[in-house]
């Protein structure tokens, strides 16, 4: 039971912790511009603002334009709940693989897909064809790095995974450095940040993310705001579990929790910081290169599997 | 200051066998004005294009104190050489005239300007689609008639929608952007037919700014008008006041103390590098590169801060005034000018290393939104736009009003026309500016700042063409009783910019429009007046 409780605080601390993270990011960016930045509690203040604000809809809106913020935001939190972040065993993360994760999180960019296109505004339609021809390409190469891990730990399962991490012996793998580049990557695309997208422009033309959820007001924007704060997280712990699971809390102590916890928030803290630092240094990409850069990504995950098979399985 | 009279364009006319008369109410008379028929209107700017000249602008006005004829409208154009300066050339109107599109492209928004202000119906136009008179406007309201009463409020009418060039193909979809955008920028409509994320055609819809400007302008004292053209575009605001005070002063024959035309210039030279700074940041922002946006945003605010110490206002509004300018410079703030200048000028350059150094913004700019030099001729662009695509017209050389006349200003000549270009143009002017202002603060001569304002006999008209940080601002005036304000034209840059924008993004995908635009940076507000 109480591993039940723990399972369940685990993931509202994640959801709890995902606007200071994202306020974190944009006040290192700011810091490596010179400015001072609003502070790692603006995104908390913004999204109180908008619940407070009154909803507008637009005349055509429909019911899934409507329940999409709601569908979205709920499926984000669930794979939010089944990626451990501080303990590895959880109720929830022994019953969804890395598999189920992907779908909740399919499901929840088809929903946001459709909201956009719904309201039949030129931008929506624009965003969500460039997100669905992008996500097409960033699935497979995620699934496919997960996969180089999967195939040490013989299982899809994220809890199997980190333990068969922790069991082994630290070892410097290609394999795992192929997947990893990959998923940072992926991770970067899957965000919308840069090089890939901004999240913080104002030019509809540009827009993928942002452009789906433009119409959005009030309490329906601060849902996909959120949700798009508690991907970002999700990816930043998803990338620990995977590759830096170390100190994670295998038993219920206080000590391994609290041990667990500091390690968790201060890897967060690195991941999060390399990425104010590749946003600060890089400009946006053309349109027509992100498919190539996705299709890199592919190509390294597809690297790693070979590596493993090539130098890890018969060593 | 007095030139001699300009006799190449009037001998060049009689060689084709077209008549005309100089003007004796205008000046200057190194930029004269003659009048011809109205028969042979479309052949004189067919002979101006066959001897390369560039069309400056085409505006219509009532007939002036001095007009004695039965035309109760003139129309007038103005052209200018390389070598052989400005040109006007005027012609009576009764109701209709043909149209000069099959010269000078540029010369169609222009025409439908006339048509729709003054109801002059132009002839062979190829595109009569209103322009400035969008479709809630009353039709038979011409704005720029005496008999058209400026203090009504005009009632709202509906004449449908406006014909956007559309295509018949299921598989191209149009993309309506604007007028209210995103951002924090003018309002203007463009309306893209793509097909997938590749642009076929971008159209244009302006006018959602039209102020009334020019009827606005008309029975103001000139003081008071100086005020009105200063805010024709607030981020040229030293160049257009500039372009209407000589245009004034020429009207007057008013000449300008040197120490007033050396601060003018100094004014004029830090509005362009305030702008370009301002600008390379914004372009750089497009592309999501936000460090370059904030360094810039730094140093424009340094210079918005002197500019209000000195001069009393951020964007160095009303600093100029009629017969010199507001505000002089004493010793401490001209050191203070040319420490800033020197400082910015240093920053600007290391910030050029970072820019040049990040391949993921060199590859963002490099390449895209080209237009050839060809094409950049044909339409005659104008300031950093034509010296990106190998056309270089500059007023400070060709026209070398004072203070230009004692320095040589060297500009930046690009050819590839791509946004890395407009951008390399900017940075070069920025250096050439600065060196500029330091050469101008150590040979500031002594002595007054103004001259008294003294309103000529009413129908002089004067004109004048300044370089301001867009482009040639053309200038043209009228003055009527009591030294008031009868007419009064302006050309903003922007109106011509505005179709090389056009040309540019039909070799981009949609998302790489915004990048584009701001390398242009045209002014909404100066293009719909």
């Amino acid at each position: 039971m109480s591993t039940f409780l723990l399972s369940v605080l685990q993931a509202v601390l994640l959801v709890l912790f995902a606007p200071i993270a994202a306020g974190f990011v944009a006040t290192c960016k700011a810091r490596l511009q010179n400015r001072r930045g609003a502070g790692v509690l603006q995104p908390w203040r913004n999204l109180r603002k908008l619940f407070a604000k009154e909803v507008v809809l637009a005349e055509h809106a429909s019911w899934i334009f409507r329940s999409a913020p709601y569908i979205v935001f709920t499926a984000t939190v669930m794979a939010a709940s089944c990626v451990p972040a501080v303990l590895v065993d959880t109720p929830l993360s022994l019953t969804a693989d890395v598999i189920a994760l992907v779908a909740l999180l399919a499901l929840g960019r088809f929903f946001l897909a459709l909201a956009g296109m719904d309201i039949g505004t030129a931008f929506g339609g624009m965003g969500a064809s460039r997100e669905m021809t992008f996500s097409a390409l960033a699935e497979p190469a995620m699934l496919m790095s997960v996969f180089v891990l999967s195939l040490g730990a013989q299982s899809t399962n994220l809890t199997t995974m980190i333990h068969y991490t922790l069991a082994t012996s630290f070892a410097l793998q290609p394999s795992l450095a192929f997947a990893l580049a990959a998923m940072l990557m992926i991770a970067i695309a899957e965000n919308g940040r840069i090089p890939i997208d901004n999240p913080t422009t104002h030019l509809e033309l540009t827009m993928i993310h942002e452009a789906m959820i433009l119409e959005y007001s009030g309490r329906h924007l601060a849902l996909m705001e959120w949700a798009a704060m508690v991907k970002l997280t999700l990816f930043a712990t998803l990338i620990v579990d995977l590759f830096m699971p170390w100190g994670m809390a295998t038993e219920i102590s206080a000590g391994a929790i609290a041990l667990g916890l500091s390690l968790w928030i201060g890897k967060l803290i690195l991941l999060l910081l390399a990425l104010a630092l590749v946003e600060t240094g890089l400009a946006k990409m053309r349109l027509f290169q992100v498919p190539e850069y996705l299709s890199g990504a592919f190509v390294l995950a597809f690297l790693g599997l070979l590596a493993h098979y090539m130098l890890e399985i018969g060593a | 200051m007095s030139y001699p009279t300009n006799t190449w364009f009037a001998e060049r006319l009689g060689d084709a066998g077209i008549r005309c008369d100089y003007l004796k109410g205008h000046r200057p008379a190194h930029m004269p004005c003659l009048e011809i028929m109205r028969l042979e209107w479309a052949h004189a700017a067919a002979e101006a294009r066959r001897l390369d000249m560039r069309l400056v602008a085409l505006w219509a006005a009532e007939a002036g104190p001095n007009d004695p004829g039965n035309a109760p409208l003139y129309a007038y154009m103005a052209f200018a050489h390389p070598e052989h300066r400005h040109v006007l050339l005027r012609t009576p109107v009764q109701t209709e005239l043909p149209s000069i599109c099959a010269h000078y492209i540029a010369a169609c928004r222009m025409e439908r300007h006339m048509q729709d202000m003054f109801g002059i119906r132009i002839t062979d136009l190829p595109d009569d689609r209103p322009w400035i008179r969008h479709e809630h406007w009353p039709r038979d309201a011409y704005p720029l008639r005496s008999a058209f009463d400026a203090q009504r409020p005009l009632p709202h009418e509906d004449h449908g929608d406006y014909a956007f060039v559309r295509a018949d193909s299921p598989g191209v979809y149009e993309i309506p952007v604007g007028p209210v955008h995103a951002g924090i920028i003018e309002p203007g409509h463009f309306r893209f037919l793509a097909v997938g994320e590749q642009i076929l055609n971008m159209e244009a819809r302006l006018g959602y700014v039209h102020k009334g400007i020019e009827r606005a302008m008309q029975g103001r004292s000139a003081e008071d008008g100086l005020r009105l053209a200063a805010r024709v575009s607030g981020d040229s605001t030293v160049a257009h006041a500039w372009a209407f005070a000589q245009a004034a002063e020429y009207a007057a024959g008013i000449e300008v103390p040197r120490r007033a035309s050396f601060i003018r210039a100094l004014l004029c030279e830090r509005e362009r590098i305030a702008n370009h700074i301002g600008d390379i940041g914004a372009i750089c922002n497009d592309a999501a590169f936000t460090f370059m946006l904030q360094q810039m945003h730094r140093l424009r605010e340094q210079m918005a801060r002197l500019n209000r110490r000195i001069f009393g206002h951020r964007l160095l509004m009303d600093s100029i005034r009629l017969g010199g300018v507001a505000q002089d410079i004493d010793t401490a703030a001209a050191a203070e000018l040319a420490e800033q200048t020197e400082r910015i000028a240093r920053e600007v350059e290391d910030l050029r290393a970072i820019y040049a150094d990040h391949p993921s913004i060199q590859e963002r700019v490099v390449g895209s939104g080209t237009v050839s030099a060809a094409d950049a001729l044909d339409l005659g662009l104008l300031g950093y736009v034509g010296r990106a695509s190998g056309h270089y017209p500059d007023e400070r050389i060709e026209e070398a009003y004072p203070p230009y006349d004692e320095f040589k200003v060297a500009i930046p000549k690009g050819k590839l026309g791509d946004v890395a270009t407009r951008v390399w143009v900017r940075f070069e002017e920025i250096a050439e500016s600065s060196r500029l202002i330091l050469a101008m603060l150590r040979a500031l001569p002594e002595g007054a700042i103004h001259t008294d304002w003294q309103a000529p006999p009413a129908g002089i008209s004067g004109f004048a063409a300044i370089e301001g940080w867009r482009g040639e601002v053309a200038a043209w005036i009228r003055l009527g009783e009591e030294g008031r304000v009868d007419r009064y034209f302006v050309r903003d840059p922007s109106v011509i910019n505005w179709l090389g924008l056009e040309l540019a993004v039909r070799t981009v995908p949609v998302p790489d429009f915004p990048l584009n635009n701001k390398s242009f940076n045209c002014s909404y507000s100066g293009n719909d007046l």
